[in-house]
């Protein structure tokens, strides 16, 4: 079964995905983790429907990866419920974890071995009779573009070429649940643009998602469904363009210049129905409307820029310009 | 645990152990080597017999002994701890259907069967010295590996607790190098004044020395059933413990 094989299958799933009834392929409720008086994760619920990318945001020490790990069995929950592929875990975590790929944000590839026994190595902690294995895993060299480096040794590699091996390694179980953590920090743009290519395809198969970034125009691209966490809570979760728009406005205009002349223009933009924010000597216009008219008025600024409103000022919005570090 | 799930991981340290085959098999055996030499050979040639047998002798069934130790509690101790935190090789596998249960069992099993095999090559290269081992010596064999599972469950249970590389030393310091020199691989102990004979024949190494010592020769003067599953009861309350400290350290 190749990969460009399995596309033709995906458009006939396409429906199920889109059927907002659809069966979720992970629900968890009430999820709740405390280590001794602290709660790192507060009581949050939600569901990935069957087919999607949902995008799992929040700064650091938001309890992301806590959740995670629970999802995966490497934390105990304090208390709530997960089911994933309606099992509940982690009573069942064996079988539930035969169908889930993990791309972990740390590189956990075996350095001694080539790129080749990295796989066939995974494939045998999924018990996938040999013969099995050594066809998937030429498909997947082909399929991220290390064919011709399959028998180098990890030390070798580069950035790009080691996340699309873990990613590779994630997919040795054809999982039905791909769980991306950071797939591609500290990557090229090129090496980016690769591994955003094949998680395309995958998506057009049919593999539900979940993907935790800080690179917010990353899960903008792939996820249907955000959901931000913050302080072990979920803040708002939902469709990424229509958070924007209902939370943050249509566009955003930047203008710098002296408090003198930004008070100036604070006060015309009130004209106009936007948000105002000040950080140093920067002005932020969050517009909800169409504020053309008041670009004439910005002619006198320094310097400006206007652009569209995106996932990153939802998320600045919603979770505080701070710095969040442990 | 799912049958012999373990023996995944198993595989996987063996696959990259072929890739530095030279360099472990010297490191396990260079040791047990140079002192069959130093002490068998060089100071040997001129002491008595030592309960009937040359010093050279008396002291090789233990170092055969001393090798496994070392192999097993090395491999579990800096090894495991390497795939435990700078190659987060333990990570990796907790993320597929293998739990800590299978981890604990293929590390420890690996580590025994490393063990097992410094002292089947140590048992080999006897003849070299002119030690020739009696038929006895294939019931050894098993002995090596209880005694192989016991130390690199130890080894895995001071990976468990380590914060770092140095934690080691003490491990090492205050109970590897001990027990290579009171264990009666080096003098009987039988002759000991009864404290002190007591204690050291309370030590693990010592019914596995004496057992080495009564199979490599054939010659069966004391009880064996005793030391054999005091050892039993010793390997499996070290794989217990190692689990369970283990899974503290892996599950939050």
């Amino acid at each position: 079964m190749g990969y460009s094989g399995v596309m033709i299958q995906a458009v006939s799933q396409t429906s199920i995905s889109d059927d907002p009834n659809g069966q979720a392929v992970v629900s968890v409720t009430g999820l709740t983790k405390r280590f001794g008086e602290r709660v790192v994760v507060d009581n949050i619920s939600f569901a990935i429907p069957r087919g999607q990318c949902v995008g799992f945001l929040g700064p650091n020490g938001a309890g992301k990866t806590t959740c995670i790990n629970m999802l995966l069995g490497l934390v105990e929950k304090s208390a709530g419920e997960i089911r994933i592929f309606d099992l509940e875990a982690p009573r069942f975590h064996r079988e539930i974890k035969a169908r889930i790929g993990v791309v972990p944000q740390a590189d956990s590839l075996d350095p001694d071995l080539s790129v080749e026994e990295n796989l066939r190595t995974y494939a045998g902690y999924f018990r996938i009779p040999r013969r099995i294995a050594r066809g998937r895993v030429e498909e997947l060299l082909h399929f991220f573009a290390l064919y011709n480096r399959r028998d180098e040794i990890i030390e070798h590699l580069s950035g790009g070429q080691r996340r699309r091996l873990l990613l590779a390694r994630a997919l040795i179980n054809e999982p039905q649940l791909l769980i991306l953590d950071e797939p591609t920090i500290g990557l090229d743009p090129q090496a980016r643009h690769l591994i955003w290519e094949r998680l395309a395809i995958l998506q057009a198969q049919g593999t539900t998602m979940l993907l935790t970034s800080h690179y917010l125009d990353e899960v903008a691209r792939l996820s249907r469904q955000v959901l931000i966490l913050d302080h072990g809570q979920v803040v708002v979760q939902g469709e990424p363009q229509q958070l924007i728009t209902d939370l943050v406005g249509v566009e955003v205009f930047e203008v710098d210049g002296t408090a003198a002349e930004l008070d100036a223009l604070e006060a015309s933009f009130k004209q106009c129905s936007a948000t105002l924010e000040r950080v140093g000597d920067k002005l932020y216009v969050y517009a909800r409307e169409d504020c053309s008219r008041l670009v004439k008025v910005l002619g006198e600024a320094r310097s400006w820029l206007r652009r569209p409103a995106n996932l990153e000022d939802l998320f600045i919005q919603l979770t505080g310009r701070s710095l969040r570090e442990a | 645990m799912n049958g012999f799930s373990f023996w995944a991981i198993w595989l996987r340290n063996g696959r990259v152990w072929k890739k530095n085959i030279l360099a472990t098999l010297i490191g396990n055996l260079g040791q047990p080597l140079l002192f069959l030499l130093a002490m068998g050979y060089g100071l040997g040639r001129d002491m008595a017999a030592v309960e009937g047998l040359s010093y050279l002798q008396f002291i090789a069934p233990g170092l055969v002994v001393s090798a496994v130790m070392y192999s097993a509690a090395l491999e579990t101790t800096y090894g495991s701890y390497t795939r435990l935190t700078v190659q987060k090789t333990y990570e990796a596998i907790l993320m597929t259907p293998l739990g800590v249960v299978d981890l604990v069992l293929g590390e420890i099993v690996w580590g025994a069967s490393k063990g097992m095999l410094a002292g089947v090559i140590m048992l080999v290269a006897l003849p070299l010295f002119g030690v020739i081992p009696s038929p006895w010596v294939v019931f050894l064999l098993p002995v090596l590996f209880l005694s192989g599972m016991f130390f690199s469950a130890f080894g895995l249970i001071m990976t468990a607790l380590a914060k770092n590389y140095d934690f080691f030393n003490y491990f090492t310091s205050l109970v590897i190098t001990p027990l290579f020199l009171f264990s009666g691989i080096f003098f009987p102990v039988r002759t000991m004044a009864p404290p002190v004979r007591n204690l050291l024949e309370m030590l693990p190494l010592t019914p596995i020395v004496s057992l080495a010592r009564i199979l490599c020769y054939g010659r069966f003067g004391e009880p064996i059933l005793l030391k054999i599953l005091g050892s039993f009861l010793a390997a499996g309350c070290a794989v217990w413990l190692a689990g369970y400290l283990l899974r503290r350290r892996l599950i939050q």
